[in-house]
């Protein structure tokens, strides 16, 4: 009886984990570019920028994500301006995810030593050049383990969505559960469920991505 | 008109006065040793050659081009100088081969396959075609500054700068790298900042002894080895003679 609730109520559910997904890799994409940009410009820019990118890390690592959503989305509409709860989701989980990353980029361009960039300047490679082909290189290969982090986080995090109203993964749990109350355990511990191979599942293929761009004398230690 | 000039070069960091007043010229193909104690700003002279640490003061020709005018397209010039870092600076994630073909590639625009084979080449040279696939983190200390020279080497440079090329080198490695710098001698210019006395005295053309930030004697390696002028170079030479070896 159970399995047949489950059962009954997966078309539902997978519809939710659809926008789910949607939802990790739309606010993955933006908040990778947006950190990678700011890593870069924390430690290879003059001031005040360096200063300015620290000041967005305090702000975004301060304010709970809840708070996040619900000022974004419904602050906005109060101030008149009316965004797609989708849209305020991403929005919100971009902004605070690029908060984090920005560190874990960072620390991974602190790591590459100083010379890398001195030797590309010296084979005629302007800063940009430098960059592009010595500095970033090397910069993602050693943020994978780090990074493959954030992303299950940002995809657990979607969960927090709910309070706005983006109908993803948690939130058609809900409805079934309003619809079948005597439901709510097993349908919560499916949902639980879906959330954990999915993270298990990201960590193993950025694991293994990691294996296959792995240079011997840059591995990282794994610390998960 | 001398390939490379330089003119009273000064330069200081904070209140550290490091070179006061440097001057010197060299010839193509010419080879100069450039030698002194620790601290008296041979590396940073020759930073202030290529520009990567560019002198407050003072003037650098090459090829009768100045450039330390700050107008002039550095990374242009850069390409006719090589650099060969006392701690190799090898790209970490790029094989020998791509460390050496990259700059070709990327500021030369030479097509992939042509910058391999001269990649290649130049590896064959030093003695390493056959770790031409292999990660820096894989090579040994002497055959990663192999590596070091091959990448200058490929872009065709008129002159290369050494910054103690052999001093992180386990003695029994600086060999190799010593007899790839010897065989270069009369194919491109080098100046070879160094403590390798045997070097100096059989490959250079001319020996600069620095100390203080100045140029306190220079000429060929006979006579700064057998009547340097000046008491402070006899010194010198004698010292450093004792702890590295004759020859």
């Amino acid at each position: 009886m159970a399995i047949d609730i489950v059962l009954d109520s997966f078309p539902q559910l997978m519809k939710g984990l659809a926008v789910t997904i949607g939802l990790t890799l739309t606010s993955v994409f933006f908040a990778s570019i947006l950190a990678i940009i700011m890593a870069i410009g924390r430690s290879y820019s003059r001031q005040p920028i360096p200063f300015l990118i620290l000041i967005y890390e305090k702000i975004f690592r301060g304010i709970p994500l809840l708070v996040l959503f619900i000022l974004i989305y419904f602050g906005l509409a109060q101030a008149g301006i009316i965004i797609d709860v989708f849209i305020a989701a991403v929005i919100g989980l971009a902004l605070h995810s690029t908060a984090y990353q920005i560190q874990i980029f960072r620390s991974a361009i602190n790591s590459i030593p100083e010379g890398q960039f001195t030797a590309a300047r010296s084979v005629g490679m302007s800063n940009f050049k430098a960059m592009r082909h010595i500095i970033i290189p090397q910069m993602l290969r050693l943020s994978i383990p780090g990074w493959s982090n954030e992303f299950t986080i940002v995809l657990k995090d979607t969960s927090i969505t709910i309070a706005i109203g983006v109908i993803d993964l948690m939130r058609q749990g809900r409805y079934i559960i309003v619809r079948e109350p005597e439901s709510a355990l097993y349908i919560l511990l499916f949902i639980a469920l879906i959330y954990f191979i999915l993270v298990f599942s990201i960590n193993r293929g950025l694991s293994y991505l990691e294996k296959r761009y792995i240079i011997s004398g840059l591995e990282v230690n794994n610390t998960r | 008109m001398s390939m490379l000039e330089v003119k009273n070069i000064y330069k200081s960091y904070g209140t550290l006065e490091v070179l006061k007043g440097i001057s010197f010229t060299m010839e193509k193909h010419e080879t100069k040793v450039i030698i002194g104690t620790s601290g008296t700003g041979k590396s940073t002279l020759l930073k202030c050659i290529n520009q990567l640490d560019p002198p407050d003061k003072g003037k650098v020709w090459l090829e009768g081009q100045e450039i330390t005018n700050p107008k002039i397209d550095i990374n242009k010039i850069r390409q006719k100088i090589g650099f060969v870092f006392q701690d190799f600076n090898l790209f970490n994630h790029l094989t020998a081969l791509k460390n050496v073909s990259i700059g070709l590639e990327k500021v030369k625009k030479i097509e992939k396959e042509q910058a391999q084979d001269r990649a290649i080449k130049e590896l064959q040279r030093v003695g390493l075609k056959k770790q031409a696939h292999q990660y820096p983190a894989q090579l040994s200390g002497g055959q990663k500054q192999r590596v070091g020279i091959a990448r200058a080497l490929a872009m065709d440079p008129s002159i290369i700068l050494f910054d103690e090329p052999t001093s992180a080198l386990d003695p029994e490695l600086i060999g190799d790298v010593l007899d790839v710098m010897k065989s270069l001698a009369g194919e491109v210019a080098m100046l070879v900042v160094t403590h390798e006395m045997g070097f100096a005295r059989n490959v250079a053309d001319e020996i600069i002894f620095m100390e203080g930030g100045v140029i306190v004697e220079n000429g060929p390696p006979k006579q700064m080895f057998q009547n340097p002028k000046i008491e402070r170079t006899k010194q010198f030479l004698g010292k450093i003679s004792t702890l590295y070896g004759k020859e």
